[in-house]
């Protein structure tokens, strides 16, 4: 039984859709990406100006790729409630990105400053030569955070002159 | 006991039929388009790589290459089985059966480009061509001339030939274009020096499809005395060809760009006044002693019928595919703002339609656009991170130079089919404009150029 596995597996008979051909260098998507390319998950904006918001725009059109993720904080937990996408960029970059907004919901902003590049691009099995857009997405995820924090220190700072 | 195992298991693979390769030979694509649902059923869906799609895409990359015309294909045929004898073999009837339809192919391509059949060479295409002239002309003039002018838009094998011949000590000017494409005479005409060997400049750009004026640099070239090469691949049964008014001493063609077959391309060269070159395949001498090597008749024959059939349908081709293209770029242009053409709309092959959607990005919309076969100037299809050589050189703004993508029409494509594309394409440029923060910046009156982007 095993050495007629093994004998299959010298001729190249195991897999079941036994494809003549090679697969391409970087041409076939994995269907995750394919998937959040045609379903992506909270694409949109909220109000920039609202303080419970948070904006993360990262990238560069020379590059090929700008991505744009905001998330809406609760202000008493801390808890990121929801989150918004927007992306320029490649299918990868798309489906990062999108990852990258399902990931952050329900999570605390502590939190999802650990999220690293590599698990959304071993999420989406990107090859090498993607790994930028994933790169991109964690960036975004920590601008983002950035931004809601130094909004809060900007509205406490002038709660804090008004008041005196 | 293990060798029983293995015998078995080979025996029963060679004996097994072979289900893996079964192709559907679904040739018409305009059937598919005719179809206003995709196919609902998973009977009819394709998955290949990952993608999943509802029948064979719509095929719209007519510079990559062109399907076989079937009238080629009979005359290719019967000369497979019938011609099967070496036409170089001098010494009995199936050489001189097979070496009649090669004569005879060589005057079909010659009457094409204005040509006498003396001066057409037989090899394996427009790379062939390319690299034998660029090389064979400076070796063979190297105590000489150690000078080559050529553009920044050519083909990718005359660019690489010309930094091979670099490498080697010779000196290469490689000419701007201007934001249309075209070459700026005036800088040809200063870059020529005493020691120019060659200038090469194609006729028809396939990534653009803009067609340089070949009549006033060949005049150039004559006042100069310098050979001029053209790499006419895209050129040839297209827009009108003639070596005399262009006055070229090299010519490159292709045959599987004019519905013809794959691996078969000629060069002329020019034997009034005679230019001389050195051959890039040593051998036996054929094909005047600049390409040893048995032809492959039935190649041969083939490109010789397209190169006919191509010279009686070109004004037919030309009206049908200009109007095609106007109903491609009026469709997409209707729904759409911002939808730039790439390089002079005037002097252009109307077969080849470059747009660049603004704030949308190449590859992703490719991605989308799976049932419409098209190619990209986008970066992220390239092996590196960088956009289309081409498209920089025209000097489009990197954003741009992201978002473009080249809708090839040709003398088999139907109105159904671009009508389907206008449809497909628009439906997925505003799904993504959707999903764009540079278009939403652009709504609401933000400059993007202003804005200070934060570099990776």
């Amino acid at each position: 039984m095993m050495l007629r596995q093994a004998a299959k597996n010298a001729l190249g008979l195991t897999s079941r859709q036994s494809t003549p051909w090679s697969v391409g260098i970087f041409r076939s998507y994995h269907e995750n990406v394919i998937d959040h390319y045609d379903n992506p998950r909270n694409v949109g904006s909220f109000d920039k100006n609202d303080p419970s918001i948070g904006t993360g725009l990262v990238g560069a059109p020379a590059c090929g790729d700008v991505m744009k993720l905001q998330i809406k904080v609760d202000e008493k937990t801390g808890q990121i409630v929801d989150a918004r996408f927007k992306t320029f960029g490649c299918g990868s970059a798309i489906a990062s990105s999108s990852v990258a907004t399902e990931w952050v919901k329900g999570k605390a902003m502590e939190e999802v400053l650990t999220i690293k590049n590599t698990e959304i691009a071993k999420h989406l099995s990107l090859p090498p030569v993607k790994l930028h857009c994933s790169m991109l997405a964690e960036d975004a995820i920590k601008a983002a955070v950035k931004d809601y924090k130094e909004k809060r220190a900007k509205t406490n700072g002038a709660g804090e002159t008004s008041q005196a | 006991m293990a060798s029983k195992a293995i015998f078995s298991t080979l025996r029963r693979s060679l004996t097994k039929p072979n289900r893996a390769v079964s192709r559907r030979h679904h040739l018409s694509t305009s059937s598919a388009a005719t179809a206003s649902e995709p196919y609902a059923g998973d009977e009819h869906a394709i998955v290949m790589k990952g993608v999943r799609i509802s029948g064979r895409p719509l095929y719209l990359d007519m510079q990559s290459t062109t399907p076989l015309d079937p009238r080629v294909f009979d005359a290719m045929n019967a000369s497979s089985i019938y011609d099967y004898g070496n036409p170089h073999s001098r010494t009995h009837l199936y050489g001189w059966e097979a070496e009649n339809a090669v004569e005879v192919a060589r005057i079909q391509v010659a009457k094409l480009i204005g040509a006498s059949p003396k001066e057409i060479v037989f090899l394996s295409g427009a790379t062939e061509a390319n690299n034998t002239v660029v090389k064979g002309v400076m070796h063979f003039y190297k105590d000489k001339k150690r000078h080559v002018i050529t553009t920044q838009t050519e083909h990718k094998c005359v660019l690489d030939s010309c930094r091979h011949l670099q490498q080697e000590g010779f000196e290469v000017t490689y000419l701007p274009v201007r934001t249309d494409g075209l070459v700026d005479l005036e800088m040809l005409r200063e870059a020529i020096r005493p020691d120019t060997g060659l200038v090469s400049v194609m006729a028809v750009n396939n990534e653009i499809g803009v067609v340089q004026p070949m009549e006033e640099i060949g005049r150039i070239c004559k006042e100069h005395k310098v050979p001029f090469h053209t790499d006419a691949a895209q050129a040839i049964g297209k827009i009108p060809v003639d070596v005399e008014k262009w006055n070229v001493s090299f010519m490159s063609m292709s045959g599987h760009k004019i519905y013809g077959p794959k691996g078969i391309g000629a060069m002329y060269v020019r034997r009034r006044p005679r230019v001389r070159l050195e051959p890039l395949m040593n051998g036996g001498g054929q094909e005047r002693g600049l390409r040893s090597g048995t032809l492959a008749t039935q190649q041969v024959v083939g490109f010789g019928v397209a190169c006919e059939l191509a010279m009686k349908e070109m004004e037919y081709d030309e009206k049908w595919i200009k109007r095609l293209q106007e109903r491609l770029l009026n469709g997409v242009r209707e729904k759409l703002d911002g939808v730039v053409v790439n390089g002079s709309l005037e002097s252009r092959y109307a077969g080849n339609l470059n747009l660049s959607f603004a704030y949308v990005e190449g590859e992703s919309l490719l991605m989308g656009l799976k049932e419409v076969a098209v190619s990209s100037g986008s970066a992220c299809t390239s092996a590196s991170l960088e956009p289309s050589y081409v498209l920089r050189a025209l000097g489009v703004d990197e954003d741009m130079a992201h978002t473009s993508i080249r809708f090839g029409i040709g003398r088999f494509t139907t109105e159904e089919e671009i009508d389907k594309a206008v449809e497909l394409t628009v439906k997925q440029v505003e799904k993504l404009r959707e999903m764009s923060p540079l278009y939403e910046m652009v709504k609401e009156g933000i400059d993007i150029k202003n804005i200070q982007w934060s570099q990776h």
